[in-house]
């Protein structure tokens, strides 16, 4: 950050570049991961996927992104016109403003302000007005089901997402995301999920809280970015394609990079609160800024990697049962959770 | 003057007037509610095939579900009609089911023999038990690989079309065709089985298998999937009984009702197997759980059929001594049921004497079987609609014919 400053006086054209740099992160990240759901998702379901464009088919992606640039874009009769043009941008707008507190290394951070876990949660509510915006401007009944739906489940598993972040907030003192990652920082013991860096009597008590607390806040992230067995708003078999159905061309693209987009911060944060962020698991070896990026990424992606893995293996969750998961399993095991680490940390 | 109250198009559901309601909000508003009406279909990634479904929500709960059906409408009854001979009419028969065309052909074959009262030799009834039953466990993986995709679990179908793809390559060896086989023929088969069949026949059963194992394990009781199908479209033994439901479906219910025991035909009754019903392990007897359930289980008893038959396969012609052009006596008529993969598959057949013949009725039993969803679709939620629907397993082929 302060070696781009250097070279480039100009406060504002850092400032430029800096929030251009998550952009490209996003879209080769975008094609990569494209790339591994469909050989994911092949190689799960005994087959092999594309292997014609490119070696193993690795230029695939980008053909597709070629393809969905040419598309007409379609605009359905008696849609709300502005609202569907503005919908998908809406949405990636929410999840691009929320890559600008990941802490992708201990130098880089798009923004360091004080309260980046709040700036998230706030940015992933943005997510949802895109695609309500989405399912209602398309003057079509399933993507106004789509739409709904969408808003529901977002809500309703923002809960568990927030009290899972205060929760690591009260561990960690501090809603900086770059705080809360150097205060896991010295190797795996020291990682949240399993107790932080506490003193050992502390901490084993507080392992299976945090323990748990993980695992519901990476449920919950399976929710918010709307993937199986939560896929309710773009349940194909039954809500067609939910809120995009009516979208094509570039701005189904947009959806789609939003939603690989949001996979990633969901991972991130994930990472970030609970698995020791950019901090190597090997303590002093093999860290530093460098290796920061490396290991954020890493962690994330194997999230994703996970995210894949269960999209392509289980059947979905019916609505009524996805509010039940929300409000009377993993919100009242969180309360519990948040007492219990209340009650630790005092004493 | 003719009725042309048939000739009609389909319309909304007759003097249907959408409910009104009002909901007070937090904030002390009155707002209007209001009922919607969705179509589903023909174009609707599940409602497997051209089926339209006319629903009416309130919310995503269903008041009233209207099935509208003729998309798919090929003239197949008048078609028959038209026919120079009977033989040609086992094409058409064919298209008709055409997830599971083996146990139609039987099924046409078998009713122009008993009207013609022809005896078929012991090794063609041999070969078509095994066809039919091969023929079931492929119809029933598509069954439950869709099922699979109705709960929004993709790999199963995946799974399911591999082992499929196994029997076809059987069926391409015996006949050459994998989908429409012309196969069994009035008084016997088109081909007799290759020299190298049993051998493959066999070694697709012991793979096979442990394959049902995987597939229970992978969908049948996986948590969500049980949460998704238990207490759905509940489907009680007196209305499964009063809309004539069969096949899988009415055995679901738990009534112990199959044709290839009950109204025995072929060689059923030589065999060693147990017909198989749902129990409502999960939940209530008769839901989409228990549905899906029998099918899986009836995979393993077609297999203990098919090794059955294959090691008593006995020697012998593939074709009965028929009349060159069959003309059955003037004023004959027949109906003539068995068990497809679908239920209760029957043929009424009239003969004015000629070589065609006067009249064919098929009763198909996807079709009977669809009639009963707007009855158990009441009060569900429209994510149960999709697996009610898919549970029913229709072919669009055979309930437009």
């Amino acid at each position: 950050m302060e070696f781009i400053q250097s070279i480039l006086a100009n406060e504002l054209i850092v400032a430029i570049i800096l929030s251009l740099l998550p952009l490209f992160f996003i879209i080769i990240y975008a094609l990569i991961v494209l790339y591994t759901e469909m050989k994911v998702a092949a190689h799960i379901q005994d087959r092999v996927a594309y292997m014609r464009t490119g070696w193993h088919g690795v230029l695939q992606p980008i053909a597709d992104m070629v393809k969905l640039l040419q598309k007409e874009d379609i605009i359905p009769a008696h849609a709300d016109k502005l609202l569907f043009r503005m919908a998908p941008f809406i949405a990636f707008i929410g999840t691009y403003a929320a890559y600008a507190v990941l802490p992708f290394s201990s130098i880089y951070i798009g923004s360091n302000i004080n309260v980046g876990v709040f700036f998230l949660v706030a940015m992933g509510s943005l997510v949802v007005i895109g695609i309500l915006m989405a399912g209602w401007a398309s003057n079509n009944k399933w993507s106004l089901f789509g739409g709904v739906r969408s808003a529901a489940q977002m809500v309703s598993y923002e809960i568990p997402t927030a009290l899972a972040i205060i929760i690591v907030v009260m561990i960690t003192g501090s809603l900086n995301l770059q705080e809360i990652t150097k205060f896991q920082e010295g190797g795996i013991g020291h990682w949240i999920v399993f107790g932080g860096p506490l003193p050992w009597n502390q901490k084993l008590i507080l392992m299976p809280f945090t323990f748990i607390t993980f695992l519901i806040v990476f449920v919950a992230s399976i929710a918010e970015v709307n993937r199986t067995p939560f896929d309710l708003p773009e349940a194909e078999s039954e809500l067609v394609q939910g809120f995009n159905t009516e979208y094509s061309g570039m701005r189904f693209a947009m959806f789609y990079l939003s939603e690989y987009a949001n996979l990633f911060t969901v991972s991130a944060v994930v990472v970030a609160l609970f698995l020791g962020g950019w901090s190597s698991p090997f303590g002093t070896l093999m860290s530093g800024p460098v290796w920061g990026i490396f290991w954020f990424v890493l962690k994330a992606y194997l999230f994703v990697f996970i995210q894949i893995w269960i999209r392509w293996t289980l059947p979905r969750l019916r609505v009524d049962q996805l509010m039940y998961v929300s409000w009377k399993v993993l919100t009242p095991w969180l309360f519990v959770c948040l007492l219990a680490v209340g009650f630790i940390l005092v004493n | 003057m003719q009725d042309t109250s048939m000739l009609q198009p389909p319309t909304l559901p007759t003097n249907y007037t959408v409910k009104h309601g009002h909901i007070r909000t937090s904030t002390g508003k009155t707002v209007r509610t209001e009922e919607m009406i969705i179509n589903m279909g023909p174009q609707h990634p599940s409602t497997h095939g051209v089926l339209r479904l006319e629903i009416v929500v309130d919310g995503e709960i269903i008041v009233e579900c209207i099935p509208h059906i003729g998309y798919l409408h090929r003239c197949f009854e008048k078609h028959c009609e038209h026919m120079t001979n009977y033989q040609q009419v086992i094409p058409y028969v064919d298209r008709m089911d055409y997830c599971s065309a083996m146990t139609n052909e039987w099924a046409f074959a078998l009713a122009v023999e008993r009207l013609l009262k022809i005896e078929v030799p012991e090794r063609v009834e041999y070969i078509r038990v095994i066809m039919a039953e091969l023929q079931r466990i492929a119809s029933h993986l598509i069954a439950v690989g869709t099922y699979g995709i109705d709960s929004g679990a993709f790999t199963p179908f995946l799974y399911t079309f591999i082992d499929r793809e196994k029997i076809l390559d059987l069926f391409e060896m015996t006949c050459g065709a994998r989908l429409l086989y012309n196969y069994i023929w009035i008084g016997g088969l088109s081909h007799d089985l290759p020299p190298k069949f049993i051998e493959q026949a066999k070694d697709f059963i012991s793979y096979f298998r442990p394959r049902i194992k995987m597939l229970n394990d992978l969908l049948s009781y996986n948590e969500i999937f049980v949460k998704r199908t238990a207490n759905v479209g509940v489907l009680p033994k007196d209305v499964a009984i009063n809309y004539a439901v069969s096949g899988p479906q009415l055995r679901g219910s738990g009534v112990n009702w199959d044709l290839r025991r009950d109204d025995p035909y072929s060689v059923y009754h030589k065999l060693n197997w147990e017909p198989q019903i749902g129990k409502g392990e999960m939940g209530t007897v008769g839901d989409c759980w228990d549905r899906h359930i029998v099918r899986m289980r009836e995979m393993e008893q077609s297999l203990n059929l098919v090794e059955q038959a294959l090691s008593t396969l006995p020697e012998g012609n593939i074709q009965a001594a028929i009349p060159k052009r069959i003309r059955p006596e003037k004023d004959a008529e027949i109906y003539v049921r068995s068990e497809s993969s679908r239920g209760e598959l029957g043929f009424y057949i009239i003969s004015d004497g000629t070589a065609s013949p006067y009249r064919v009725k098929a009763r198909g039993p996807a079709f009977v079987n669809l009639s009963v969803l707007p009855e158990i679709a009441k009060g569900a939620m429209i994510a149960d609609l999709v697996l009610i629907a898919g549970s029913i397993d229709i072919v669009l082929g055979e309930v437009d014919r």
